[in-house]
């Protein structure tokens, strides 16, 4: 390895041919700091959309009735496909099943209602929820609770409220928990405010979502057994594109629905969204890597020539080397050294300039409004001791050939070159 | 058995479409303990000589045994391990890596032994004091007189306590007086039993010699004891220095040679 006195001649060389360190060192440093540019730009992206997706569990299904369009075991075509508690009780016993949240929601899936207090009304989507919910789509609880077992046992007429809904009807400041909302002449005691970590329109739907236990809503509203649709999520190592294919799969089974019959059944799982997303920004981040890998490679060259050039300049100098006795592997090893040592730092250098500049570029996105699809750009310890590693490698690729030229001088030569 | 011994050494040197002959059949033996001059004209292939000597040039013909061992076939690692710890150089140019101080310079062989930094220094501290420099241990190079640079690179040529010393025209770059002290240095590694071979000009320096090697176009003129006109003060093996100015004498101590054709000092010697 390299010892002390190693580094005291790489230093010494390095100190003695200023302008040329400066200026290779430049390069590397240039090509890190592009290469940290391009990785941080990718991830800043990849945040940003993902950041919009969050509040939703990767694996999440969402399953509801449509109308059949090919007619079964002497059944029509165009039947309506609706489901109730059985359907509920069913798919809790599939195995890959973790969560299971039954909806209903007033007016249907995306329908709407009105929620009224102390003569202010606000439209709200109003759906009933079991407790598993919170875990399907999670809000941010910000004062009170979600909707818990007891609530649903009991029928309690309580509503956990989106901050959208507060905005709407509470006066800034107030504390909502325990008010009193009226909806369609049925009254509900808040019990719970929450957030959300969605952003743009996703974000405004959920939040002014009103919560209320589905067993309530069931009863206040007169649906009778009736669901609407299911939120569920599978067991840990379990797809949600193999989640989605059972659930369709059982309940196509359980109301008579030909197993050709793609559309009786209507579902969407949220791991096909983010297969989709993830596959999109591994393309990505490979682009721009790959480009930021070659801005690098491009820099090593100029490394390697500018070391090529050292060693000419230097013949002299390695002459008088082998003829007090440098064997070739001492020349070799002096060069690469040289090499990694200045790919090094320099790189280090850009690395760490390009951490700031991420760090600055973090610090100024949430001053660029909300609207920017780009979340806070993460370069993680392990993108870090990669770069290093690639740094000492194409350190020493560059110092590979310079090095091999200088091993070759003849000592006569070099000696003879004034 | 001879430290040296060249047997019909030819060497070519290509140019352009032609082959230069610079070294033609040349047999050189040197005995350990030895203190020879190469002299010649310019252009006669003395440098090229002590290159091959030395192991830093390769040679087309003939067969070079250094202390019995076989040099051609060589590798390059054992080759830099005999210029490490075998040989000794001393050059006209000096030679010293101008962005290390003395004291770093003269350290240098031991690096490439893989001598530890304390120790190495400690020896190149001794080797600079016995060349009366330890003073200018932590000067550069540029702020060293020439005689003083050419002690600075005898040192160095001397701390890995070398068997064969070569110097090409090492006096080629002082002055006279200067060129004196150097030579005392030189008789005085003699004396301490190192054979030295000495490339020069200056039949004043080949005068303090116990043997010339002439060299003419490549081969060998004559080879001759080293004699003077007044073989009264046999001073070849006297570490001490002779001030006259007039070239000190050498009555020779050499089996090599009995091929003595006495030149006449101020002619022939100076060529
Ligand atoms: N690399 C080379 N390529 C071609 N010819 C060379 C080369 N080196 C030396 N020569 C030629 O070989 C011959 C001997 O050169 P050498 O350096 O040995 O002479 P020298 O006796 O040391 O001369 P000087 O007294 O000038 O130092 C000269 O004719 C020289 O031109
Ligand atoms: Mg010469």
């Amino acid at each position: 390895m390299i010892d002390l006195d190693s580094w005291q001649e790489i230093f010494a060389t390095l100190r003695k041919n200023r302008l040329r360190t400066a200026l290779t060192g430049l390069g590397v440093f240039l090509g890190i700091l592009i290469l940290m540019a391009m990785i941080g730009f990718g991830s800043s992206l990849e945040s940003g959309v993902k950041k919009s997706m969050t509040g939703f569990a990767t694996n999440a299904v969402f399953v509801w009735g449509q109308r059949t369009s090919v007619p079964y075991a002497g059944l029509p075509m165009g039947r309506r496909i609706d489901y109730d508690n059985k359907d509920v009780a069913a798919l809790r016993r599939l195995d890959a099943v973790d969560l299971l949240a039954p909806r209903n929601q007033l007016g249907g899936f995306r329908g709407g209602a009105t929620a009224k207090y102390r003569g202010k009304t606000a439209s709200a989507q109003v759906s009933g929820d079991n407790p598993d919910f919170q875990y399907v789509q999670q809000p941010v609880m910000k004062a009170g609770r979600f909707i818990d077992d007891l609530d649903i046992t009991e029928r309690r007429k309580v509503c956990v409220i989106g901050t959208g809904i507060y905005d709407e009807l509470f006066p800034k400041g107030a504390d909502p928990i325990g008010q009193y909302l009226e909806i369609k002449g049925v009254y509900f005691q808040v019990i719970g405010l929450f957030g959300t970590r969605q952003t743009g329109a996703q974000a405004d739907r959920t939040l002014s979502t009103i919560h209320i236990p589905f067993s309530t809503f069931q009863q206040a509203f007169h649906y009778g057994d009736r669901v609407g649709w299911f939120a569920i999520t599978g067991k840990p190592g379990v797809s949600a594109a193999e989640l989605e294919r059972q659930i369709r799969q059982l309940l196509a089974q359980n109301h008579k629905i030909s197993p050709d019959d793609e559309l009786a059944i209507g579902s969407w799982n949220a791991g096909k969204e983010f297969n989709k997303m993830n596959s999109m920004f591994m393309a990505i981040n490979l682009v721009l890597g790959f480009a930021g890998l070659m801005t690098l490679a491009a820099s090593v060259v100029g490394v390697s020539n500018i070391m090529l050039i050292s060693v000419r300049e230097r013949t002299k100098e390695l002459g008088v080397r082998k003829a007090l006795g440098a064997t070739p592997t001492a020349i070799v090893r002096m060069i690469v050294s040289e090499s990694i040592v200045l790919t090094m730092i320099a790189g280090y250098l850009g690395l760490v300039m390009g951490v700031a500049g991420l760090e600055v570029w973090n610090w100024l996105l949430p001053r660029l409004g909300s609207d920017v699809p780009l979340g806070p750009a993460v370069v993680g310890l392990g993108t870090a001791v990669a770069a290093g590693v690639v740094l000492v490698l194409f350190g020493a690729l560059a110092g590979v050939i310079p090095a091999y030229h200088a091993a070759k001088i003849q000592p006569v030569e070099a000696l003879r070159t004034e | 058995m001879s430290l040296v011994s060249l047997k019909k050494i030819n060497k070519f040197y290509k140019v352009g479409a032609h082959a230069l002959h610079v070294l033609r059949d040349v047999d050189v033996d040197i005995a350990e303990g030895e203190m020879v001059s190469i002299m010649g004209s310019s252009g006669s292939g003395k440098s090229t000589l002590l290159n091959v000597l030395g192991i830093l040039d390769a040679y087309d013909s003939g067969e070079y045994l250094l202390d019995g061992t076989p040099i051609r076939g060589l590798s390059e690692r054992r080759a830099a391990q005999y210029r490490n710890k075998f040989i000794g150089f001393v050059f006209q140019s000096f030679n010293l890596l101008p962005f290390k101080t003395a004291l770093e310079n003269v350290a240098l062989p031991l690096y490439y032994q893989g001598i530890t930094r304390r120790r190495r220094n400690k020896l190149a501290a001794q080797y600079l004091e016995k060349v009366g420099l330890l003073e200018w241990s932590e000067h550069r190079p540029s702020e060293l007189s020439g005689g003083q640079k050419q002690r600075v690179a005898i040192a160095r040529s001397l701390i890995t306590q070398p068997r064969l010393i070569l110097a090409d025209e090492p006096t080629g770059a002082l002055d006279s007086e200067t060129s004196h002290q150097i030579m005392d240095l030189l008789a005085e590694i003699h004396a301490g039993g190192i054979t030295v071979v000495v490339v020069t000009h200056e039949a004043d320096v080949a005068a303090r010699t116990q043997r010339i090697i002439r060299l003419r176009d490549g081969k060998i003129a004559t080879e001759a004891a080293s004699t003077s006109p007044t073989p009264s003060t046999s001073t070849s093996t006297s570490p001490s220095p002779s001030p006259s100015p007039s070239p000190s004498t050498s009555t020779s101590t050499s089996t090599s040679t009995s091929t003595s054709t006495s030149p006449s000092p101020g002619s022939e010697q100076a060529g």
